[in-house]
């Protein structure tokens, strides 16, 4: 599939919902692939099915603080720079590049690095959602080491990195996405086309511009988009959505715990709501709460939207009074197995409740 | 005492003041010329307040003059685009996601140099001062009167800006300059477009900021004038002659807290009840709210703080339907003198409804003398539910407050609405942008991200609070009045090391009279 500029914009808004709060506003992400686009080149978006089993895959990433990244735009050549490292590290050319994220921003960057350098970008990714940290991945939870990494900056710098596991990987690379200057680019998470199809949560790309495409539609038609987009959830491998809350933010606290943006969201409900719902927030929307029950947590997906437009609300967006309504939807089983939710469960995020899928809460 | 002049695209309103008093006020077309428009409505409320132009201490203007030049795409001049921050920001240049037009009338003179700072102050690149020199001649050649400098965390770190800003001067003494930092905020693209379109009104702000200057000395007031902006703080001229898209927006906020004055209240929702919508609004400590996301302006993104307001289809106007269960959002519009009932028209509206309650008497009653009581009833309870519903959207707690009426379509709402303490309707609630901008006071604010490293939060927010209080008593507070009235908080995601980004506002009261 050759992305189109209606698509993109599609998938700016998907981004956005899947990103359940995180991942960045996908904007600056959108501008970048429209110039791509503009200057006539191509974005061809693969289905995991057409990748050879021996072909290499390296995805490509943005890392840091998306509060950086809308001041300090990229040059554009950073993730392509990581890219080209990490191919001359393993002596082997790439076949395609792949989002490691598909919330928010990290859609985007893979587009940029397949345009620029005639790569396909393969329909799959390895969070389904957006998760704060690099070994959140269902590729590492299926055995795929995250190294080796490349990580670059705008001005050339770059470095590989080799660690010993996943975690620790991600904890040198945020170090010196730092002293670049709190934004990064990089490609990890090197695999295999039999990698992809066994460990990547496949078609969330096409997924994310779906559910763009469902909004943006249901809003030109004059429907209601939440229950257009509730309707079309079923078709595809997130099958279960729900809207579990409405009504008006009352609260938004924020504060900084080891350099993340821990916070939480009180939301007064509007009728046929009553109570208040409470949302733990560590950059994404972990879990929430009403009069102490859980009514969704991670990683089924949390969703704040503006209750008139139906646009999905980042947590840095998030203010006192705007009127919202919650989304919870099931996550593939791919990410809901024991050893997921060892990775990015309700425990590594020091939440105390266990994981419920979200089917199986009144 | 005070004069408030409005310069709105159809009407000049001013209002004369003594103190919170009100002593006269008027309206009058807007001319093109904007000069003789404000000469006219001065010398009216000075004549009806019986007052001599020397007893005026000072003079506030707000006008919709700029932003409706950029909207309409008038008399603005080309622009030299030139942003610092190779080898980043190449990805996306200067003038990108505008909308074509604009970016043709303004000439797509765009320009990139090595320079920017990181957000803890760290250069991206040493300022490529003979790139800049270069750039300064073929500015000249180009034959360009107007340059906005964008620099990368100029809001952390303006150095650059104001070194290429002298470079510039040096080949180019007579032209304009707009610094990305005394415009906007962290936030490259939006603060960048802030400071183009602003570039491209150096003439049109000079010529207004004139003819201010001409209206007042015609009349002979000697009083020092001001000019209101977005956030309901004063400029004086020579500022709002450099900085003009600092007006944008300053109507709805000049309206809502001259609404709030009039009514006596500081924290209340104001309902603006027009011919065709109604606009909703909450004012905290005398200000409006204000929106959390990107505002459009001409089709271009920015990102100044506009009022955060709610517009619901419910107007004098609103087309009645379904036996008064539905109302609008349709509205019958300017064309209600010919084409609402009581008019002699044929199109039920809210209009016509009051009049048949007896609550007004607007136009021929007997005319909606056939409408049915029940749908009277219905309709009237339909307006009062749409207003009720509004006002509680915009509310940020479920305490009732108090909602101030404003506008011509304030005469829908004859009962009381349950979210709702009271409800007050001002007198002069008409000219209720020109009080605003009466009434404005002078702010200081700043906006940055500060390392928390090495020192303690508090420690920070105490710093950042004196240092907005310092930028208010510089543009002009009394001393002794300015107060915090704004502390904003966001921990930068995804980024250890305790950075944080702090947004802090003060105001305090003009320091004439």
């Amino acid at each position: 599939m050759k992305l189109n500029s209606e698509q993109l914009c599609d998938l700016a808004v998907g981004a956005a919902f899947l990103g359940t709060g995180g991942g960045g506003n996908p904007y600056v992400g959108r501008l970048m692939v429209q110039q791509c686009l503009d200057e006539g080149l191509t974005v061809e978006i693969i289905d995991p099915k057409e990748l050879k089993d021996d072909a290499l895959v390296i995805p490509t990433a943005m890392m840091g603080a998306p509060t950086v990244l809308v001041e300090k735009i990229p040059s554009g050549d950073e993730a392509i720079s990581s890219l080209r490292r990490l191919e001359r590290h393993l002596g082997r050319t790439a076949h395609a590049t792949m989002p490691i994220e598909i919330g928010g921003i990290n859609s985007t960057i893979p587009l940029v690095v397949g345009a620029r350098m005639g790569l396909p970008i393969v329909d799959a990714d390895g969070m389904g959602r957006a998760f704060p940290f690099l070994e959140m991945e269902t590729f590492g939870v299926y055995g795929i080491s995250g190294s080796p990494l490349a990580i670059s900056d705008e001005y050339g710098d770059g470095a590989i990195i080799n660690a010993v596991d996943n975690r620790q990987m991600e904890w040198l690379a945020r170090a010196i996405a730092i002293r670049m200057g709190g934004s990064a680019y990089i490609a990890e998470y090197a695999m295999s086309g039999a990698d992809v199809k066994r460990t990547a949560v496949p078609n969330t790309m096409t997924l994310a511009i779906r559910i763009g495409a469902v909004l943006r539609k249901a809003r030109a038609e004059h429907r209601n988009a939440f229950d257009a987009l509730l309707g079309f959830l079923p078709s595809t491998l997130y099958r279960y959505g729900k809207l579990i809350f409405s009504g008006k933010m009352i609260d938004v606290h924020r504060e900084t715990k080891n350099g993340f943006s821990i916070g939480r969201a009180r939301i007064e409900g509007l009728a046929p709501f009553s109570s208040v719902m409470e949302i733990e927030i560590q950059n994404e929307n972990l879990v929430a709460r009403v009069d102490g029950k859980v009514r969704a947590i991670v990683p089924d997906l949390i969703c704040i939207m503006n209750t008139e437009t139906a646009e999905p609300i980042t947590s840095e967006e998030l203010r006192y009074g705007q009127r919202v309504t919650v989304l919870a939807v099931s996550v593939p089983e791919i990410m809901r197995s024991p050893e997921a939710l060892d990775v990015f469960g309700p425990a590594c995020f020091g939440l105390k409740e266990p994981f419920t899928p979200i089917e199986e809460i009144a | 005492m005070r004069i408030g002049i409005d310069v709105g695209g159809t009407n000049t309103d001013a209002a004369l003041m003594d103190g919170p008093n009100v002593l006269a006020a008027c309206k009058s077309p807007t001319t093109s010329d904007v000069g003789s428009g404000i000469v006219t409505v001065m010398k009216t409320v000075l004549a009806m307040g019986r007052v001599p132009a020397s007893e005026i201490s000072a003079v506030m203007i707000g006008t919709t003059h700029f932003t409706n030049a950029v909207v309409e795409r008038r008399r603005l001049l080309a622009v030299a685009a030139i942003r610092l921050g190779l080898p980043a920001t190449k990805a996306l240049p200067p003038l990108t996601d505008w909308p074509k037009d604009l970016a043709d009338t303004l000439g797509r003179h765009t320009f990139m140099v090595r320079g920017g700072h990181e957000f803890d102050g760290r250069k991206i690149a040493p300022l490529d001062e003979k790139e800049l020199v270069r750039i300064a001649k073929d500015v000249r050649a180009r034959g360009l009167r107007s340059a906005s400098v964008t620099s990368v965390f100029s809001p952390v770190t303006p150095d650059m800006e104001l070194r290429a800003a002298e470079i510039l001067r040096e080949e180019n003494p007579d032209i304009a300059i707009s610094l990305s930092h005394e415009i906007g905020r962290v936030g490259f693209l939006e603060r960048e477009n802030a400071s183009i379109m602003n570039a491209s009104l150096a003439d049109l702000s000079r010529k207004v900021v004139s003819s201010f200057r001409n209206a007042l000395k015609e009349l002979s007031i000697e009083a020092p004038f001001y000019i209101s902006q977005n956030d309901g703080t004063l400029m004086v001229p020579d500022y709002v002659e450099r900085y003009p898209v600092l007006t944008f927006a300053s109507g709805p906020t000049n309206s809502m807290r001259g609404a709030a004055m009039l009514a006596g209240e500081k924290d209340a929702m104001v309902i603006d009840i027009g011919g065709t919508t109604s606009d909703v609004g909450m004012l905290m400590h005398g200000f409006p709210r204000e929106s959390a996301v990107a505002v459009d302006i001409g089709g271009v993104r920015t990102n100044f703080r506009m009022p955060d307001v709610l517009a619901v289809g419910l107007g004098g106007g609103s087309i009645v339907r379904d036996d008064g269960a539905r109302i609008g959002p349709d509205s019958v519009g300017y064309e209600i003198t010919s084409r609402a009932l009581v008019f002699g028209g044929d199109t039920l509206t809210t209009t016509d409804i009051v009049v048949a309650a007896g609550l007004e008497d607007i136009g021929d009653r007997s005319r909606v003398a056939h409408i049915p009581a029940k749908t009277i009833e219905t309709a009237l309870n339909t307006i009062h539910r749409i207003a009720d519903g509004a006002v509680d959207r915009m509310k940020t707690s479920a305490e009732p407050l108090p909602v101030i009426l404003a506008g011509g379509g304030s005469i829908l709402i004859s009962r009381d609405l349950p979210s709702a303490s009271k409800l007050i309707r001002p007198e002069n609630a008409s000219v209720a942008n020109a009080i605003g901008a009466a009434i404005a006071q002078v702010g200081g604010e700043i906006d940055r991200i500060f390392s928390l490293e090495g020192t303690s939060r508090d420690a920070v927010l105490d710093g950042a609070k004196a240092e907005a209080s310092e930028r208010a008593l510089a543009a002009g507070a009394k001393p002794g009045t300015v107060k915090i009235i704004d502390i904003e908080e966001v921990p930068l995601a995804y980024l250890p090391g305790s950075a944080t980004r702090i947004r802090v506002k003060a105001v305090g009261d003009l320091a004439v009279e």
